[in-house]
């Protein structure tokens, strides 16, 4: 009886705190009559420091108590705690800034990632001549200064799945002069000799794992870097919700947010040859690709402006992420290729505000 | 003494044996200098005294023989002789070793040389072609991975940045003048801005100053023509809400259809959105000069903004 009488009447005190005189008083009747002993004792103790607990400010930490249930609302109680504290001190910060009003201190800017971003020494400085030395010489400036233009070449992986395949297909829409091969089992070192001999300036090719790409290595042609990116979370034009009509022949526009480093400024560059240098303004069409923390977004949208404040977008082709893991100085070649830079987990996964791109 | 049957009677199917794996329809013996694979009285190597297989080592084919005579010495049992890389000089070895030897012995070591020589040509064949790395993917951090990019997507606020850049275009004029708004519109919208385009409406507002007092003779509405001619789909956006917007599609739309029937219409585009303002407002174009040399579309392309 007393067994079972007692955790009742301790978890009852622990909730509520104005029982609490009388219901000690019965305890310790309680427990006088249970027997002494060691077992007794000690639970006389817990239930006074439970008591002191709830009475006086922590001296101990709620885990310190061995019974689950009694731990379990113990906690309770004390998220409920803070949980008020914080509401009252929050009502009452509101009332300030009202009183004040305009004089009130500004709104405290919450943090997030990007705001504590551990600095990057490899952040391009927009005015840095170095960079753009560098950026004038280096393979993409045949394309930006106008003298090639993109053909693209989009093939997958042995045997590509429906999904690959329509990817791919939409994938060429969206991309002005490019085209879809199969693969047939071709090695890729023999391709690109072939590619470069009919003009195309970049190769594309989609990895597929279980009926679903998964990879993406676009490799710039003449002689220009590699890029191999991981693709997840692929979305059809049939999937997409509330999409336009199919996406026209005309050119593009091109955005590319966030790409700050050095790293992000040449994958950024990658992906802007992908593209006509003068796109048509007529077509409305826009292709994004959006750097956040080291992923990269990838979006197609016709635009709208229905006045100078407001532009109506609708998503039209497929999207996808992109997630930068190697990237090679020569045309790809996995085994003898120089590579600028890899993907190391563990050392890039380390700290939580670091990001390369 | 070696009594083969004594030994078949026993292993092969009264009692156990350690090499026999049993399956419905099969039995197969494991012992590596098996014959056959099988396990039949006539290819068990413990029960046969008089035995010879071939083995292969590291793209070496051997021929091991076994005769009654060294039963006794288990060490020296197996005798091994290397068969030579060529094909037929390696089935007359074969055969010469083996003279004499039971016809099924001699046969089953020529088929199963022959299967190994081919598969050890596959082997070379496939080395020279594409290999296929597997790459293990951890779980955890694949889950890891996954959630950081939704969070990151969260954060991206996709549609607001393409937004804010497209308007941020539109405000440098990189689309030069295929947008046309109404100017008191477009200084109210300059004027809420910080000091870069305050300084811009100043500059219109010059240079509205200036045009008040000329006098121009623009010949606005062939002017127009020619603009829409390079837009053919917009004639057939129709406006919602603006009533200048109207005025003007009216105005615009008998040039419109003339110019129609000449260009090839493409499916109507953006059905869900409102019209282009390419139909809008095309009457205030006259003094609206906002002349930014911004040439290098390429430019702004390839700027990476932060």
């Amino acid at each position: 009886m007393d067994i079972t009488e007692v955790p009742v009447s301790q978890d009852n005190r622990g909730k509520k705190k104005k029982n609490k005189k009388p219901k000690k008083k019965k305890s310790v009747a309680e427990e006088g009559d249970g027997g002494g002993g060691g077992g007794a004792e000690k639970k006389e103790e817990k239930m006074e420091k439970s008591e002191a607990a709830s009475a006086f400010p922590p001296t101990f930490s709620v885990s310190e108590i061995k019974n689950k249930q009694r731990r379990h609302l113990m906690f309770m109680k004390l998220k409920q705690e803070k949980r008020k504290q914080k509401m009252q001190l929050r009502k009452k910060k509101k009332k300030e800034r009202e009183a004040l009003g305009d004089k009130a201190p500004p709104k405290e800017v919450p943090k997030t990632i990007e705001n504590q971003r551990v600095y990057d020494e490899t952040t391009v400085d927009p005015e840095d001549e170095e960079v753009a030395f560098d950026e004038g010489t280096d393979e993409f400036s045949a394309y930006f200064n106008g003298l090639t233009n993109p053909k693209v070449l989009i093939t997958t992986s042995d045997r590509p799945r429906g999904r690959t395949v329509r990817f791919c297909e939409q994938l060429a829409t969206v991309i002005p002069n490019a085209h879809v091969y199969y693969r047939r089992g071709l090695a890729l070192k023999r391709i690109i000799p072939q590619c470069v001999a009919r003009n195309f300036t970049y190769l594309m090719v989609i990895n597929e794992d279980r009926k679903v790409p998964n990879g993406m290595v676009l490799c710039h042609l003449p002689d220009g870097p590699t890029a191999h990116f991981k693709v997840s979370s692929v979305r059809l034009r049939k999937e997409i919700k509330r999409r336009g009509k199919d996406p026209t022949e005309h050119s593009p526009e091109v955005i590319l947010n966030n790409f700050t480093t050095r790293l992000g400024h040449s994958i950024g560059r990658l992906f802007a040859a992908l593209f006509p240098q003068d796109p048509q303004f007529v077509g409305r069409q826009v292709a994004t690709f959006h750097n956040q923390r080291d992923f990269i977004f990838f979006r197609f949208h016709r635009y709208i402006f229905k006045n100078e404040k407001k532009v109506g977008i609708q998503e039209l082709g497929p999207r996808f992420t992109l997630k930068l893991r190697s990237l090679q100085k020569g045309t790809f070649d996995s085994k003898f290729g120089e590579y600028e830079w890899v993907l190391k987990r563990h050392e890039m996964d380390a700290c939580r505000r670091k990001f390369q791109l | 003494m070696q009594h083969d049957d004594v030994i078949w009677d026993i292993i092969g199917n009264k009692q156990f044996c350690s090499f026999k794996v049993k399956t419905k329809s099969q039995n197969f013996c494991r012992n590596e200098y098996n014959i056959t694979g099988l396990c039949n009285r006539s290819s068990c190597p413990l029960a046969n005294s008089q035995y010879a297989t071939i083995r292969e080592e590291k793209g070496q084919c051997f021929l091991y023989m076994k005769v009654i005579e060294r039963a006794a010495f288990p060490a020296k049992m197996w005798e091994k002789v290397k068969l030579s890389k060529n094909y037929e000089k390696a089935l007359e070895q074969i055969d010469e070793n083996l003279l004499y030897w039971p016809r099924f012995i001699r046969h089953k070591c020529k088929q199963r040389f022959t299967k190994i020589t081919q598969y050890l040509i596959r082997m070379r064949k496939l080395v020279l072609k594409r290999q296929r790395k597997l790459v293990p993917l951890s779980r955890k951090v694949e889950q890891r991975e996954k959630r950081k990019e939704e969070k990151a997507l969260i954060a991206a606020q996709l549609d607001n940045a393409i937004e804010k850049e497209l308007l941020e275009r539109l405000k440098e004029g990189t689309y030069g003048d295929i947008y046309n708004f109404p100017v008191h519109a477009f200084d109210k919208a300059l004027q809420q801005q910080d000091e870069e385009s305050e300084s811009e409406s100043e500059e219109e507002e010059e240079e509205d100053d200036e045009d008040v007092g000329k006098r121009e003779f623009v010949a606005e509405e062939e002017v127009e023509e020619s603009d829409l001619s390079d837009f053919e789909d917009m004639n057939k956006l129709r406006t919602s809400s603006d009533e200048e917007e109207e005025e003007d599609e009216e105005e615009l739309s008998e040039e419109d259809e003339e110019e129609e029937m000449e260009v090839e219409t493409k499916a109507s585009r953006s059905k869900g959105k409102s019209p282009a303002n390419g139909a809008a407002a095309r009457k205030k174009r006259a003094y609206v000069e906002i002349e930014y040399e911004q040439e290098t579309e390429p430019a702004s392309k390839s700027r990476a903004t932060s």
